[in-house]
């Protein structure tokens, strides 16, 4: 499952998800939000694979994976997870709105509260990774990157992957933004 | 090879492979990408059109021409396309026509979440309703099939969670249907009284043989497994269904929603010990199930509101929670926002701060109706921004119109906005209407429409010139203003209000995610020692701006330098 904020771009993250899980030979469905509830707002996309799926949706407590763009929205779909499963989280932080006019505040330390719950967390700061990579858009791929450790999907796959979805100039970065990810101490 | 499809590029598939050769469309949220997808094949004309009616007014012409014709909408573009929609049962067709609707449980992006199962109920039309990707692709090629063997339009019923989910989709090869002959046949196509009633009975046999139909066909199956629990389902339901029981329920999964079998429907209930409806929205297959004698059990346990899932099912029919922790604490909500540089953030700005009555529209505008702007009194349909102020103001006086103002975007105006500034024009009301000029349909995802200059497939056309568009329809006092410019908006609004004639401002600049249009400028940024913690430039709601313990930052990876803060802060603090 992976969210994040409307514009940090989730959805490549999921056709990259969708392209590997593909040559796997599973079937696999993925449901995504678009229009209205994109905007800054947060947005939600459900990956599943597996001999047959017939849900498109994850509902709570049903995610073996939670991979989030931002640390407030891990903390608002954690529940979405399986009882001790991987929490993958960007250690990013965007306000929104009713933080940003006061009338509410931003959790304190929600990453040692996620791990105090029981989940397996993994906290990356995706974000400077990217901009090493090149580019502070390129989130996704850092984040794809780090998933890539918990399956173990030939290399090639995942490059086959970024080829079928990533514009050809921005190819190199993201293969790097993605070995960044996949490397990254955390 | 299977490729991952999102339900509504199947669906696009599914027209190349049935040989459609025009698409007509409006956009709407969850059907857009069907029509973007559609324009990618070479072989199909595709185009958008300035309405769902219009644009189905296209395809039903097309398919009288001899053409496999299309068209999309969301579930309220039905309901403006409802007029021909209810004539176009009583004409047939000649090429193959399929009508596709999307529905959105939920209102993941809409203002209702009314079911188009009524519709075709109501039309006397097939309505299709497939459960994933691959069906999209199947279910809009047999549309064809039954459309040209049943002289029928046909539904194809969609709705968010299968429009905008991926799933494996085995390409197929296009099969072209060539153009059918035209010849002239009043009485099939020229709907007056005494044709039309020859029409309706023709209509009638239809239905029957199109019941007949439905209770051999393969889309409609039954799965016997355990057979205590039998769930009659469609669509999302059946896949929701399936997830949690499995093998141990059976099910009548119905392709075709309407009409309904009924032979079938009662050998399946006589095979199960208890029966079940599952189904989003309204009651449609569990009202036509009493009509049949049977007892299921549906609505009195499942919502008649908002989308289903595996655990609402598990949940309704008494099964064992899935176990899961909660973060413990209040979360604060993120609604979606105005993107930052957003040329609808400084007229809002503006809007709120001159304490107007506003009558919004459809559009991403409506999210001024949101903290901190809060600046939209009313949001109903397309269109509905400039007709209603018109009622109000009619209704409430000319101190009214002083106070009010019509909010609507370019596209919109352009569906059905233009036909209420007339009524403001010919009975001589004097309110004061904005287009937000934004020169793209925003909020499905930039698409072209009537006033861009560009088509669906990309190519330079005519653009409507909407000032001399209101001019033409009797507006004598139309001004256009950059809404960034919140002085000259603010003056141009006082003096258009106090005028005692209707009056058009045009609030023109491009939408900032609008690449061809607009390049993102260097990132403003606060400076510390300047900045005094006031606050000021928090009112604009600008999601790159937030305040710390040491006064405002703003985002540099948010910002796009559009410079509207940079004049809401006394003491200088903001810089390019």
């Amino acid at each position: 499952m992976i969210v994040g904020v409307g514009g940090q771009g989730t959805l490549l993250a999921s056709r990259l998800l969708g392209h590997a899980l593909l040559a796997q030979g599973v079937d696999v469905k993925i449901s995504e939000v678009h229009g209205m509830a994109q905007r800054g707002g947060s947005v939600v996309t459900y990956v599943k694979y597996g001999e047959k799926v017939h849900s498109p949706v994850i509902t709570q407590g049903e995610a073996d994976v939670l991979i989030s763009f931002e640390q407030l929205e891990a903390a608002r779909w954690v529940s979405y997870l399986k009882k001790g499963g991987v929490l993958l989280t960007n250690t990013q932080q965007i306000d929104p709105m009713p933080v940003i006019t006061g009338a509410a505040s931003y959790p304190q330390d929600i990453v040692g509260k996620l791990k105090a719950l029981g989940a397996d967390v993994r906290a990356v700061d995706a974000l400077a990774l990217a901009e090493q990579a090149g580019s502070a858009k390129a989130v996704n791929t850092v984040l794809i990157g780090l998933f890539s450790r918990l399956v173990d999907f030939p290399e090639e796959t995942w490059q086959e992957a970024m080829e079928a979805c990533v514009p050809p100039k921005f190819l190199e970065l993201n293969r790097e933004a993605f070995r960044l990810g996949r490397e990254a101490a955390c | 090879m299977k490729k991952m499809m999102l339900g509504n590029e199947a669906v696009a598939r599914g027209l190349y492979e049935a040989g459609c050769r025009f698409v007509s469309s409006y956009p709407g949220t969850p059907s857009t990408e069907i029509t973007e997808f559609a324009a990618k094949y070479p072989e199909i004309y595709a185009e958008w059109a300035p309405n769902e009616k219009v644009a189905m007014e296209a395809a039903l012409g097309a398919s009288i021409g001899g053409a496999r014709s299309f068209c999309a909408m969301k579930h309220v573009g039905l309901n403006v396309a409802a007029d021909p929609l209810f004539t176009a049962s009583y004409t047939g067709v000649n090429g193959g026509m399929v009508i596709g609707v999307a529905d959105d449980p939920s209102m993941h992006s809409s203002q209702n979440e009314q079911d188009s199962r009524h519709y075709a109920i109501a039309a006397k039309l097939p309505m299709l309703e497939p459960s994933d990707s691959e069906e999209c692709r199947d279910f809009a090629k047999l549309g064809y099939a039954l459309s040209e063997q049943f002289d029928t339009p046909v539904l194809l019923r969609l709705s968010t969670r299968i429009s905008h989910s991926q799933s494996g989709v085995a390409p197929g090869e296009r099969e072209e249907a060539p153009l059918r002959p035209y010849e002239k046949d009043a009485a099939k196509y020229v709907m007056m009284p005494a044709n039309a009633k020859g029409r309706h009975t023709v209509v009638e046999a239809r239905t029957r043989a199109l019941a007949e139909w439905a209770e051999q066909a393969e889309i409609n199956r039954m799965e016997l497994h355990d057979t205590a629990i039998g769930i009659i389902a469609a669509g999302t339901t059946y896949a929701y269904a399936k997830e949690v029981f499995g093998e141990k329920a059976s099910y009548l999964k119905l392709g075709m929603v309407n009409p309904l079998p009924k032979q079938l429907i009662l050998d399946f209930a006589a095979k199960v010990e208890k029966l079940y409806v599952i189904e989003e929205l309204d009651d449609i297959l569990e009202t036509h199930c009493r009509k049949l004698g049977l007892a299921p059990v549906g609505k009195e346990l499942f919502p008649l509101e908002g989308e289903f899932s595996q655990k609402l099912i598990r949940e309704k029919m008494g099964l064992a929670p899935v176990p899961f922790d909660e973060f413990g604490e209040q979360i604060p909500v993120r609604p979606p926002v105005m993107c930052p540089g957003c040329p609808h953030r400084g007229m809002f700005t503006v809007l709120h701060k001159m304490g107007l009555t506003v009558s919004g529209d459809i559009g991403c505008y409506t999210l001024g109706a949101q903290p901190p702007l809060s600046a939209i009194d009313t949001t109903i349909c397309m269109g509905a921004s400039i007709s209603g102020l018109h009622g109000f103001n009619q209704a409430r006086g000319e101190e009214s119109a002083a106070k009010s103002v019509a909010v609507i975007g370019d596209s919109t105006f352009l569906h059905s906005g233009v036909t209420g500034l007339m009524d403001i024009a010919y009975n001589q009301g004097i309110s004061t209407v904005i287009i937000a000029d934004n020169s793209i349909t925003g909020m499905t995802g930039h698409q072209e429409n009537p006033a861009t200059g560009y088509t669906l497939k990309g190519d330079p056309t005519f653009a409507v010139d909407l000032e001399t568009l209101c001019r033409a329809v009797g507006i004598h006092r139309v001004q256009v203003i950059d809404p960034n410019d919140m002085k000259a908006l603010e003056a141009a609004l006082k003096e258009e209000l106090a005028a005692k004639e209707p009056s058009v401002i045009i609030c023109r600049r491009p939408c900032a995610l609008l690449k061809r249009k607009v390049k993102p400028g260097k990132p403003f940024v606060i400076k510390p020692d300047l900045c005094r913690s006031c606050k000021a430039c928090m009112r604009i709601g600008c999601p790159a701006i937030r305040m710390t313990e040491q006064g405002a930052v703003i985002d540099d990876t948010l910002c796009v330098g559009c410079g509207l803060c940079k004049p809401l802060c006394a003491f200088g603090a903001i810089a390019e």
